[in-house]
């Protein structure tokens, strides 16, 4: 009996080798990234990379999600070690990471780079996915500038100071009032806090002081913002006196877009895994190693709902 | 004597009021002369069509609402357990994911709803407070230890209860709780306070909780001989602050019909203790004033609204608001308390002594 169940083990395991022997058909790739509740866009990127990287696709898909720098360093170095083809990384913090990377490359290993950059020579990875802030900003404003207002009063609610979205979003804007074709009437950090962005604009409206576009540097401080309006019965959006303004695309923002309660958002890409996978089966190629993610700016007069289906981060 | 006794009673016991009202006080003269206008109250039509409100005056007590109610609950675990709960920010983000969640599962929205899913926030915030209550008064955590896990964990749990990063509800009602009732020009988390005060004040006319709470803070032992169940009064303290939880975290989503798990009520543990010390509440336990607190917590969105005002950027207002706190709680130190009492019972000795020199004359 014991014997019998002996064999019948030895088979099992047999079996499962053969199975196992036949995923290696499959490219294995390994992703590195930050976990999926850190924000609305990171759940999106996480669903992205989980969504192009199938079996379907042609590839055996390892994840690993965490905040902290030296566990992804960990991480990664566990990806080397079993033997992955691909290793894909978005990075906590852009140092610490050549040792580890140097290692990819000498068990020929190829890296990708995505939303974030890395402090390392451009000989260690293949190349990096990223957003460019900067144009973001100047996506608004130049659209902005083409409404053609007589002027331009603006609050503008800043993310947390000295992250990239802030710094990008906040330069394009900077460059406006240092010219002198817009005012700023306000220019406070909410650091992304929707309750905070609310309040600076109820002191705004409290001072008696004038304005006519509000620059929110993410969806959830444009949503705190026009919170203060419509209690304080100033109207916005398409036909209201008040332009109100957005980042990230989630999609309950661009519904609001679309509904004219709002005018502008702009897009910050998590979709760079169809960019990743095109490059690793040769179906794109490109001369330069940082590739820049396309980011479109949707406006209310414009937006349709398939829009909305395919660019909005989240749920309505 | 005695009337000196009773006299010196009565100044104590205004004399924790002290402190609020002199900054309330400071903090109304500097902005009357600073814009005289400041204070002044206007009447809107907001875009919802009702008749409301407005100014700086209303922006102040709306706006400290969430924190108001805190301040109530926090009171009395300060004062039963001579410590603070630092993670009521973390839990009212599950309170106000539940809340959410509940809203957002349901076909159509109407009061009943809403009511269901207040008290099922109300019920898990209770349970998150009874956890901490249990560290705390069965297991004899120091209270700040004991809320630390939650504070650390809880804005992850609120995140798996939605499982998206800000989801959204939208109601008529839901937004009439978070701004105005039609009809009714008091913003109703303004309402929503003086229901919790009330409450409050009757469940302290009516129980013996107020006696029982400040005897174990005072004394526990003491507390226990004389038959108290000094196990129970803490935990029931935690409970109770989890009810003020779930009612600061519902306000704080129906403000903006969506809930941020990371930025909901970020930081308010810290402005909530700093309303229960303003309040000239005793940090260590003992006797507590619930209308302390709230003057506290009123001084301190005033003093926020104000800076504001001033067009003082907002990284710089967390500095300005420290410096005046350290201010107003250097001054309610027992140390420039005793000092204060003793120059004026100096002041009070001379004064008795001239009177008997004269009668003697």
């Amino acid at each position: 009996m014991k014997k019998l169940f002996a064999l019948v083990l030895a088979l099992a395991l047999c079996l499962s080798l053969v199975s196992f022997s036949h995923a290696d058909d499959l490219i294995k790739v390994g992703v590195v990234n930050n976990p999926p509740s850190e924000s609305g866009y990171r759940a999106a990127n996480v669903k992205d990379f989980e969504s192009v990287f199938t079996a379907e696709n042609g590839y055996e898909l390892n994840t690993f999600y965490s905040i902290k720098n030296d566990e992804q360093l960990q991480a990664a170095s566990g990806f080397i070690t079993d033997g992955v083809d691909v290793l894909m990384i978005s990075a906590a913090e852009t140092t610490g990471w050549d040792e580890v990377l140097t290692a990819a490359k000498e068990a020929g290993i190829k890296v990708y780079l995505f939303d974030r950059m890395i402090d390392v020579p451009e000989d260690l990875y293949e190349a990096a996915v990223v957003s460019d802030m900067a144009k973001e900003g100047e996506t608004a404003v130049n659209w902005l500038l083409a409404q053609n207002l007589p002027e331009y009063k603006v609050i503008h609610i800043q993310g947390a100071m000295g992250s990239d979205a802030q710094i990008g979003r906040t330069g394009a804007l900077d460059a406006q009032f240092e010219a002198g074709t817009m005012v700023k009437v306000a220019q406070q950090t909410a650091t992304w806090d929707e309750a905070e962005a609310k309040n600076i604009v109820e002191a705004v409206i409290n001072s008696g002081e004038a304005f006519n576009v509000i620059y929110a540097e993410n969806d959830g401080m444009a949503k705190g913002a026009v919170a203060a309006l419509d209690e304080h019965g100033i109207t916005h959006g398409v036909n209201g006196d008040v332009i109100v303004m957005g980042f990230d695309c989630n999609k309950w923002a661009l519904k609001e877009l679309k509904a004219g309660n709002w005018n502008y958002d702009g897009q910050c890409s998590p979709f760079q895994a169809q960019i990743i996978s095109d490059l690793i089966k040769g179906v794109k190629t490109s001369d330069v190693k940082k590739i820049i993610n396309e980011e479109k700016g949707f406006d209310a007069a414009t937006i349709t709902d398939d829009d909305i289906a395919t660019y909005g981060l989240g749920e309505d | 004597m005695s009337e000196m006794k009773k006299a010196m009673k009565k100044s104590g016991n205004i004399g924790q009021l002290m402190i609020p009202l002199i900054a309330f006080g400071l903090l109304i003269v500097f902005n009357l002369i600073r814009d005289p206008s400041f204070f002044s109250i206007e009447t809107k039509l907001n875009n919802t069509g009702n008749t409301v409100l407005a100014g700086n005056l209303i922006s102040i007590i709306n706006g400290a609402s969430e924190l108001a109610v805190l301040a109530i609950g926090m009171t009395l675990v300060t004062a039963a357990c001579g410590g603070q709960d630092i993670s009521v920010g973390a839990a009212a983000a599950i309170a106000g994911s539940v809340f959410v969640k509940i809203v957002r599962g349901a076909a159509d929205v109407n009061g009943l709803t809403v009511i269901l899913a207040f008290l099922a926030c109300c019920v898990v915030a209770m349970i998150f407070g009874s956890f901490n209550g249990m560290l705390v008064s069965v297991f004899r955590i120091q209270p700040m230890i004991a809320t630390l896990i939650l504070y650390t964990c809880g804005r992850s749990i609120a995140y798996w209860i939605n499982g998206g990063a800000t989801p959204t509800i939208s109601s008529p009602i839901t937004s009439a709780i978070g701004s105005f009732i039609p009809g009714v020009p008091i913003p109703t988390p303004v309402i929503i306070v003086a229901v919790m005060v009330i409450l409050f004040n009757l469940l302290f006319r009516f129980t013996t909780l107020r006696l029982y709470t400040q005897a174990v803070g005072i004394n526990q032992s003491a507390a226990r001989l004389n038959g108290i169940n000094t196990t129970m009064i803490k935990l029931l303290s935690f409970i109770l602050l989890g009810v003020c939880v779930s009612v600061a975290g519902c306000i704080g989503v129906c403000r903006l019909q969506l809930i941020n798990h990371e930025t909901l009520l970020l930081d308010i543990e810290m402005d909530t203790i700093l309303a229960v010390a303003i309040g000239g509440n005793n940090l260590g336990g003992g006797k507590f004033r619930i209308s302390g607190s709230i003057l506290g917590a009123y001084v301190i969105q005033m003093l926020t609204t104000t800076l504001y005002a001033m067009k003082v950027s907002s990284t710089d207002v967390k500095a300005y608001k420290a410096i005046v706190i350290i201010l107003l709680v250097v001054i309610g130190s027992p140390v420039v308390k005793r000092w204060f009492t003793k120059k004026m019972g100096n002041l009070r000795g001379a004064g008795l002594r001239r009177a008997g020199a004269k009668e003697g004359v």
